[in-house]
Formats: C-alpha cells, structure tokens, sequence
C-alpha cells in the first residue's frame, strides 16, 4: 500500500481475492434450450439472464437504436439460438460496430496484408493492438496512429486527452514502455469562431495528458481547412521501445488463469462513447451526446504504465488487453478469442465508480485507464502487490476456461450476483461479425474538378508581387509557425528526443549506449487526396517517407490512419477504396510494410464529408542518432557560407497547392506526381549523405514548396541565404513556379565545404537530380533571391510567427467574422453554402481548460456548421448508423 | 569517493530518469528515492525532480510534501543537505515550507515549453557554485503552473538577502513576479527552480550544456563540505 492519499484508491475491495471456484454453472444453453422458468417470467432482479431470454423468444429488443441492422439482429439470434440478454444485445452492436468490426473497410484493408513487401523485422503486424518492428538484435519498437475525431469535436478536451491516453494503452499493451507521442491535427476555417474552440481545447488535452503522462510531443500536423469545420480529426500517434523478448500478446491462454482488471474503476462514462458517436454522422443533437465521451486521468496512466512495465519484467501476465472502445467487452471476447479458450466472469467484482451500474452498462462501459490481464494463478500475489505498490486497483474478475471438449473455442459466461447473463461464443463476436462490400462510385463532380487546374490561375509575375507571395504564404494558417501550439507540448521529458517539430521528422534516441533511434514522421494532404485519393495517399506516403529520410533515417515501417466521410456514401466508398488501394501499392513500391492503423468513417456533416484525409506515418531507423541532420541552415563562425543543393525535379504543378487555396482559394486539377522510386532514391542518398557527414541541413519541400523550405530553414537558426533561380525558371512567373511549385520527391540540403566534390558525385551516381542554387549567408540576416527579392530575416520571422497567436492567443481570435464555410471539394465559381457563424463570448473561449486541469467546462457556444442546409439530404441515417473503427 | 545524490520519484513523477542521468553525467552516483521510504540511503545530496506527482489534481505538490521520504528530508534539508527541486520539486519544495512563496497557473493560463535565457543572480548556492554571478545560461523551460508568487515583503527579503538564484531573460515565459526563476533558502543548501536544467545536459538532446552546472555545483560544494 502506499501510505500516504492516494486519489486513485479509496476502496478496501480494490485488491480482492482471487477468483474462487464455484460451482459450474449451469450448462451453456443449447441452442433452443428449454426455458428455464416460465415465458412470462419478470425480470429476475432487474436483470436480463440467459434463461429468461431463452423464455421469452418474443420480447421487443431496441436492436435498431444500438445500431443493429434487421439482417445482423437475426444473425445474432441464429448464433445464440434464442434472443440475446440485454447484455448480449449490447456487446454485439458494440463489437459489430463499424469501429470495431471495420465492416466496411475489411474487405479493402486485406490489401495492406495480401500487398505487404517481406520484413523481416516485423513481430507483430496488422491485427495486433500495434504493429512491432525489430530494430536490433535486442530491441524493438511499436507504433500505431488512431483517430478520435468525434469525441474531439463534441468535447474538444476530454476527446483530445483521451486520444491520446487510449493510443499509448495500446502501445503499452505489445509490451512496450511508451516513449512519445505525435498529433496530426485538422480543424476548420482558422478564422471561423468555432475552430477557436476546438483547437484550444484539443490543444490543451493533447498537452494536458501527454505532458502529464510524461511522454515528449516530438511532431505532428496542424492543418485548416473549411471541409474540417464540423468534423475536426484528431489523430494521435504513440511511439513505443521494448526488448525483444518481452513481446507481449492478448491470448488468454491457459484454463485456469486469473482474469484480473487493473486500472480505474469502471463508471458511466463513455458508455456507447466512440461506438456510438463514431458510428452516427453528426447532426444537431451532437450536443446531447457529450456524456458519451470518456473523460481522462493521465495520473492514474501513468501508474498503469509503469505497473505494467513491472509486471511484464517480473514475466508475470500470459496476457494483457487494453481496454479502449468498446471497454471490457472487447478485452473479454478478444483475448479469448485469440487464445480459443473460453472465460468465466464474475461481473459484480469489477469495482466500480457508480454501484448502481446494470451489467450491461458495465460491459459497455469506456471508462478510461484500464487493462486486462490473465495472470497464472501462482503469480497473482505478485501482480496484486506490483499494482499496491504503485497504487493502482487490480480485481481479479473471472478465470479462463478450457475449449469445448470438441475442441470447439470454449464460451464466454458472464454472472452478475449468480445470474447468468452472457453465454456467447467469444469469436462471434469478434471474427463473426458483418462484413460488407459497399456500394463505390467516383464522385460525379471530380472530372469537373480534375478539368479545373490551378496551373492556369493568375501567377505573380515581377519582384514586387513574388515578394508580397512570400510573405503571405508564409504567414498563412497552414504555412505559419507553429509554436503557439507545439509549445504547450513537453518535447524535452524523458531526455532522448533529439529531433521534434518543427523539425521535419521527430527523432528518439532508444539506446543511449549505442546512439540507435528512430525517425517518425507523420504527413496527409486532403486537397490532393480529394483531387486524387489513389495519387494523393501516395504523396502522403511519399511526404512521410522524406520527412523521415531527410532526418538522415532509413525507413522501415509504416501505419496509417484513414479519416473519410459515411461508407454508406458510395463516392466516399470509391475514394476509401482509392486510398487503401494507393497506400497498399506505394508500400509495396517502397519496399516497406504497413504494420497497423486506423479507419475513421463518418467524418461529414449532413451530406458533406471532409476531405478523405488518409495520415500516413513512416518509422525510419537511425543506427547513430548522432548523425541526425536537422532542417534549419548552421550558423558558421567567421561566416563561412554552406553550399545550397536542391535535390529532385521541379515542374508547373500548382493543383491543389497552398497556394492555390490561400491566394484564390482554388482547389481543382491533378496534383503533383508521384514516383516512388525516385522517392526511394533521394530517400538511400540522404541516408548515405548523412552517414558520411556531407549534410549540415536538409529539409523535405512539400506545402508552399521551395520558398517555404528555404524560409523555414532560414529561420530555425537565423541563417540567411542567397539563391539564384536557374536559368530554365527564369522569366515572367517561372520564378514564382519555382519557388512555390509542390512538386513531389524534393529536398533542400546543405553542404559545408570540402564536402561538395563528393556530395554532388554522390547524386550523379545515385541519379538523383541536383542543382547548386546558392549557399547560406550567416551574416546577411536575410534571404536573397537573386534578381527578385531581399527579405530580412526578422521581417520573415514575424510574417511567419503572427499568424497562431493573434488567431488563437487572445479575445481578438473570436472578433473574426466567420467566412462562409465551405465544403468538402469547393469549387472555385461554385457558391458555398454557409451557415453564418454566431459571435462567441470571449470570456467563454478564453475560460478553456487548459494543461493539466481535470474535466473541462465546455464552452463553445457556436452551433458546428453545417447542420444541415436546406435542401440538402442526410445520406447516412444516424440511427442505422454504424462507427469507425480501429484498426487492423 | 564518488557523491551519492538521491532522486527521488513521487508518483507522477516524470523527469526523474532525466534528473538521475544528469547526476550521471556530472560524475556522481544516482541513487533512486522511493516516495514511501522515509530512508535516504545516506545519500550526500537530494534531487526532487519535474512531474506531476499525484496528477497535481489538487495544488502542486501538496499531496507529495506529506510523502514519507518527505519528513526525513525536511528534516535533513535544514540540517544542511544539498537539496534541488525542479519544477514539480520546486513546488514540492514551497508547499513543504523549505522555500518562500509559491508556483501558481502560468498568467497567460497555457502549459509553455520553451528554450529560455536566465540570468544566474546567486553564485554561492550549493547548486550554483559552478557559475559566474550575472552568466546568462540556456535551458528549457516547461510548465503550466510556474508563476512565482510571494508578497512584497518576502520578495524584498529574498533580494536582500541574495536568495532570488536566477531571473528570466528575454521574456518571462509565466508571469513570475519580478521575473524569479529561482531561489534558496537562506542557509543556500535548497534551491527551488523553475526551468530544468536537466535537459540541458547533452548536445544531442538539449538547448545547451548549461545545466551540467547545477549538478556539478554541488559536487563541488559536497568536496568542500565538512563531512
């Protein structure tokens, strides 16, 4: 015990005894069992049992509320052989949600597995709570981005810091300690009153409960687009490091094992939480569905993590579940399933917040910070004390049992005070469930949109105007400095971060003996997705792929997380379809495997879905973090200039550009290509750059092209530059193509002197396309382009910084007139339906939560937009609706 | 002899892995506190590392100052042993009485991280010793509840007496009242500070070196003290 309070444990019951042994229970129920009592028979103490189902074949069950379909509800009943209890009937519509089934997505997903290139270092792959990699002969780590979107908007805080709690659950899960945390981010219009909301609270649950867990912040993503203003995406993504031989897997193996939950203590929240809201399309009751969210307690994580951490170096657990979506009723039937054994429970032993729970709230029930353990039972005295020592509850709740003597998985049984009230086989629901090919058709407005190109816009064509271009770019809300947000991030804890944003690709040191490490990068571009979801996943996987490689890492793995609007829409079928079929192929092009991820449906508002928005995160190796090459250009002294290359093609591809949208807001055209193999060229000769010391920066260019990288670059560490556009970019508004262009598998890197003879021998012979553009100027304190334009560097540094604070930093962020709020796929010349925005009390926006502070009032007073419009029709029904899953 | 310094974990404790390899670097031996033992394992010197212990669901630090290991410290600390708290430790460290005043919500109410100048005001603490009164050092700085606070009165005494240990430069990242990083007690054994010098240990991972200097201040403050 600890001896001093603990506000984690108050209870004596919390470290109770070991199951006992009972009685068997009566015989699983035979298809068409007898009833046990008569038809008629009341409730036996309010509960719902086995018998009395049996009894009452009948009985009217809200199987459509939960979100069942007719067809599914008698499927369940053709399994059991009877009506489901009401506890039955609520774990089914759970695991067969769209969240947890991935019904809709099951049958495109296969790709990642039937596609995958061999490795030889993956130990745990798709199906596993996270995908694993070998990175030494002793190490591993494990990494999975996942979605929390519809929490996010309806509780921007709690739905933030329980994004970020459920993925490290995961991680924790394989066997891992957690050691970082990244947060690809999308809100709407940044100047719309709503999206200050949002973003402030997401901001400050991302922080409030990764700063408080202990885990650095090391990159992410932070974009705004109006298709995001009622469907905001969270995504968080967990990095974690284990020895190889303390893998960890969920089976619940072994008849007679201890089933012990430990954790907090179940309650009423996030009942239904993300399998109901992400299984709905959001419509103006939204609102009413806040007590569906799980509110967070990083403090009680953090216990968890390191009793975890303790119990698998004492090789105490056989297996271990976290409890995420769908609660105890996915630990129960997933580990036993994995291991096809069967389970006994004793449900009133889960201690609980609110004793007035029913059982089947208990099973549903989202309550966060828990995990599932199976335990030899000579071994649950330890685990009881590891959990004592580090104040955190531990029940043992039921025990495992053996396979039918058919050799047939055994049965899940669940009693609540001696009333049977599940009898299920465990793989129905978790292998059993729906799968369905939806209906795909391409949107019938891309031609249209694809005919529309950017590359025939207005260019600017002299100094002046490419000058203005710049600054503008530079400080608008996509291309702006992020430090308003990131700082609200500890990237420094647990001292190994050795690259974080606004560095290209954040850099972990896992061995501080040898230096290894490894590089994430996290990258998605709506716009070209929409343009091209089949092209544009591509470039998100090419995007995440440089940023990695441009760290001086080799990449090796890859996990993904697709945030689309309703499948039940087939054109946003047909563009989910595109993208699984386009990151599936470009892997495999690459050379390296997806090893888990995530898929979000039901991003739309009324008829409009966002953007598809497929983030794909790439994990590299580095053997010596040592040799890491940072992105910002290095101060000499004595002035000595560095040597400015830009690697890779540059052609007229502006469709679906930064700035197309910030200057006409254009969206329209085929965006860029995309080669992966040249990707992995440029890729093998930063790795080989690095090793050999010939790079002092790199810098990927993706978004607002070269002047953006060579701004960013600039400014990391106030170092100017000069460059000279090349000859075949000179004149008219080439000079601005070149500077802004989106062509993909490019870089920006500098090369010290002494280093350049062999640098460029290097590319030729590696083929990688190289032009000396200029050199770094440390003592200019400007960026020159020759011919064109001098800025300084503090003129660019607060174009660039401005922008997040006056947004977000005070009341003048809500003063902003909302803009109509566009839609998914905005046409330039096509009006956009908008919902005025209502003014918003400052004082409301200012009064969020923020860092470590617990349950946050909710504020926001700004209807989302997008309730429907008038005369458009919802194309998903909430009530049929079904929620975004996981992963696998 | 190598120096033995303590760093103890509270749960919630984060940076105290960060603390120990910092005590590592600068040449002593980090030995592990544990928050329920009272028993310092004789240690010459104490760290109180960043964190939220207890979740810092109620004021910072106040459940933790109650902590076992807590009692002997106080106890040792005003008998003279070298104590340094950092960030949560500081915190830890005023609700414990052992230091004036008190951190409370950043003014500007956001969690800040950022790399931060300060100004070392005090060189004859057991934790500063290394450094040139008026150096201005690099380290990070990251916190939500990092307001320095006390009354007048006690703000005069510190600067009066020299306690305030180092002030903000260039920008106070939390509204701390005459821009206070840092400060001791008037025997100058504990120092309460602000920003964490522990990530500024290494020039792959940190800002700087600035913050090897705390932990090899009180090495050399262990040399020179009776034994």
């Amino acid at each position: 015990m600890t001896t001093h309070p603990d506000p984690v444990r108050d209870t004596p019951e919390a470290y109770s005894a070991p199951a006992q042994p009972t009685e068997p229970l009566a015989q699983p129920t035979a298809p068409a069992a007898a009833p046990a009592r008569p038809a008629t028979a009341d409730w036996t103490d309010g509960v719902d049992t086995v018998p009395r189902a049996g009894g009452t074949p009948g009985e009217l069950q809200p199987y459509t509320e939960l979100g069942l379909r007719d067809d599914e509800y008698d499927r369940i009943r053709q399994i059991l052989g009877r009506r489901p209890t009401q506890s039955e009937l609520a774990m089914y519509s759970i695991m067969w949600s769209e969240h947890c089934s991935y019904k809709s997505s099951k049958v495109h997903l296969r790709q990642f597995g039937e596609k995958a290139p061999h490795s030889d270092r993956l130990l745990a792959g798709i199906g596993e709570n996270a995908g694993v990699v070998q990175v030494s002969d002793e190490l591993a780590v494990t990494f999975k981005v996942e979605s929390h979107n519809h929490p996010s908007f309806v509780e921007p805080y709690q739905g933030a810091a329980t994004g970020v709690g459920g993925i490290v659950r995961d991680i924790l899960a394989m066997g891992a300690r957690p050691i970082a945390v990244m947060d690809p981010l999308r809100f709407g219009a940044a100047d719309h009153p709503d999206t200050a909301r949002v973003l402030t609270g997401v901001v400050a649950g991302v922080g409030g409960y990764g700063n408080c867990l202990g885990l650095p912040n090391i990159g992410g993503e932070l974009v705004f687009d109006p298709s995001y203003q009622g469907n905001p995406l969270l995504n968080a993504l967990c990095l974690g490091v284990l020895p190889v031989s303390r893998l960890q897997n969920k089976a619940a193996a072994g008849p007679g094992n201890v089933v012990v939950l430990m954790g907090a203590k179940t309650g009423r929240d996030g009942i239904g939480g993300v399998s109901v809201l992400a299984s709905a399309t959001f419509d103006e009751g939204s609102e009413a569905r806040r007590p569906a969210v799980q509110v967070g307690d990083p403090f009680t994580e953090k216990l968890l993590i390191e009793a975890c951490l303790e119990l698998y170096d004492g090789q105490l657990v056989v297996g271990i579940q976290d409890l995420g979506g769908a609660g105890l009723t996915c630990a129960l039937t997933e580990t036993a399933a994995a291991a096809g054994t069967g389970m006994r429970v004793w449900l009133e032993r889960v201690p609980l917040r609110e004793p007035s729970m029913d059982p089947h709230e208990i099973l549903a029930s989202e309550s966060q910070e828990r995990m599932l353990l199976v335990v030899e039972p000579e071994k649950l005295d330890a685990v009881l004390k590891t959990a004592e020592k580090w104040g955190v509850l531990a029940t043992a709740i039921g025990e495992v049992t053996a396979p039918e003597p058919d050799g047939r998985p055994g049965r899940l049984l669940i009693t609540w005070q001696d009333h049977l009230v599940v009898d299920v086989p465990p793989g129905s629901l978790v292998d059993d469930g729906p799968v369905y090919a939806r209906p795909m058709r391409e949107p019938a407005d891309l031609i249209l949109l694809q005919a529309d190109r950017a590359e025939t816009l207005p260019r600017p064509a002299d100094p002046e105007a490419l000058r203005e271009t710049v600054l503008r770019m530079i400080a608008s809300p996509n291309l702006a400095d992020k430090t308003w947000v990131t700082e609200q991030y500890d990237r420094y804890v647990l001292g190994n971060t050795v690259l974080a944003q606004p560095e290209d690709g954040g850099v972990i040191r896992i061995d501080e003996r040898t230096g290894l490490g490894v590089a994430l990068s996290l990258d998605g571009n709506g716009r070209y997705a929409r343009l091209d979801p089949y092209n544009g996943t591509k470039l998100a996987l090419a995007e995440a792929y440089r940023n990695v490689a441009v760290t001086g890492a080799t990449p090796i793995a890859v996990t993904n997380c697709l945030n689309f609007g309703s499948p039940e829409d087939p054109g946003v079928m047909w563009q989910f379809a595109e993208a699984v079929r386009g990151l599936a192929d470009g892997c495999l092009e690459l050379g390296i495997p997806v090893t888990g991820g995530n898929v979000s449906f039901y991003n739309q508002t009324g008829a409009a879905p966002i953007h598809p928005t497929p983030v794909v995160g790439v994990l590299g190796v580095l053997d010596n973090v040592a040799d890491r090459v940072p992105m910002g250009f290095v101060p000499r002294p004595g002035g000595d200039h560095d040597q400015l290359y830009l690697l890779g093609e540059t052609n007229v591809e502006l469709s679906g550009s930064e700035w197309a949208w910030v200057t006409h807001e254009h969206l329209g055209g085929i965006p860029p290509q995309v080669d992966l193999l040249r990707e992995k060229a440029l890729a093998e000769l930063l790795a080989e750059a690095a090793r050999v010391g010939h790079l002092a920066s790199a810098h990927d260019l993706s978004d607002g092209g070269l002047a953006q990288s060579l701004v960013e670059s600039c400014l990391r560490r106030g170092v100017g530059a000069r460059i000279a556009v090349p000859e075949q970019f000179a004149g008219g508004s080439m000079p601005f193509v070149y500077l802004f262009s989106e062509s993909a598998t490019r870089a920006l890197v500098s090369v010290p002197r002494g280093h350049d003879k062999a640098f460029a021998a290097l590319c030729a012979e590696r083929g990688v396309p190289f032009e000396l553009i200029g050199v770094t100027d440390p003592t200019g304190g400007a960026l020159e382009v020759h011919g064109q334009f001098r800025i300084g560097l503090d003129e660019l540094r607060t174009a660039h910084t401005e922008t997040l604070p006056r947004l977000f930093g005070g009341a003048a962020a809500v003063e902003v007139p909302a803009p109509a709020a566009g839609v998914a796929g905005a046409v330039e010349g096509v009006p956009l339906p908008g919902t005025p925005a209502e003014p918003v009390d400052a004082s409301e926006v200012l009064s969020e939560p923020i860092a470590s502070a617990g349950p946050s009032p909710q504020t926001g007073a700004v209807d989302p937009v997008g309730s429907e419009q008038p005369g458009e029709s919802s194309e998903s029904d909430p009530g049929a609706a079904e929620p975004s899953p996981d992963e696998r | 002899m190598t120096a033995r310094v303590g760093v103890v974990t509270f749960p919630g404790s984060l940076d105290d892995g960060d603390a120990a390899r910092a005590v590592r670097i600068a040449g002593a031996e980090p030995v592990r506190l544990w928050h329920g033992d009272p028993d310092l394992h004789g240690v010459d010197a104490v760290v109180l590392p960043g964190g939220f212990s207890y979740g810092d669901y109620l004021r910072c630090g106040a459940i933790a100052r109650f902590a076992p290991v807590m009692e002997t410290l106080v106890d040792a600390a005003r008998g003279g042993l070298p104590v340094l708290g950092i960030c949560n430790g500081f915190q830890i460290l005023c609700e414990a009485h052992l230091l004036p005043g008190a951190l409370t919500r950043n003014q500007h109410l956001h969690f800040r991280n950022r790399d931060q100048v300060l100004r070392v005001e005090s060189a004859g603490t057991a934790w500063t010793n290394a450094f040139q009164p008026g150096q201005e050092i690099l380290i990070p700085v990251k916190n939500g509840e990092g307001c320095y606070v006390a009354d007048a009165a006690t703000l005069d005494q510190l600067e009066a007496e020299g306690r305030v240990v180092a002030r903000y430069v260039g920008g106070n990242p939390n509204g701390s009242l005459r821009d206070i990083a840092a400060i001791t007690n008037s025997a100058g054994n504990v120092v309460g500070i602000m920003p964490h010098p522990e990530h500024a240990v290494e020039a792959l991972t940190g800002p700087s070196l600035d913050g090897l200097g705390f932990f090899t201040s009180v090495l050399k403050h262990l040399v020179g003290a009776p034994a």
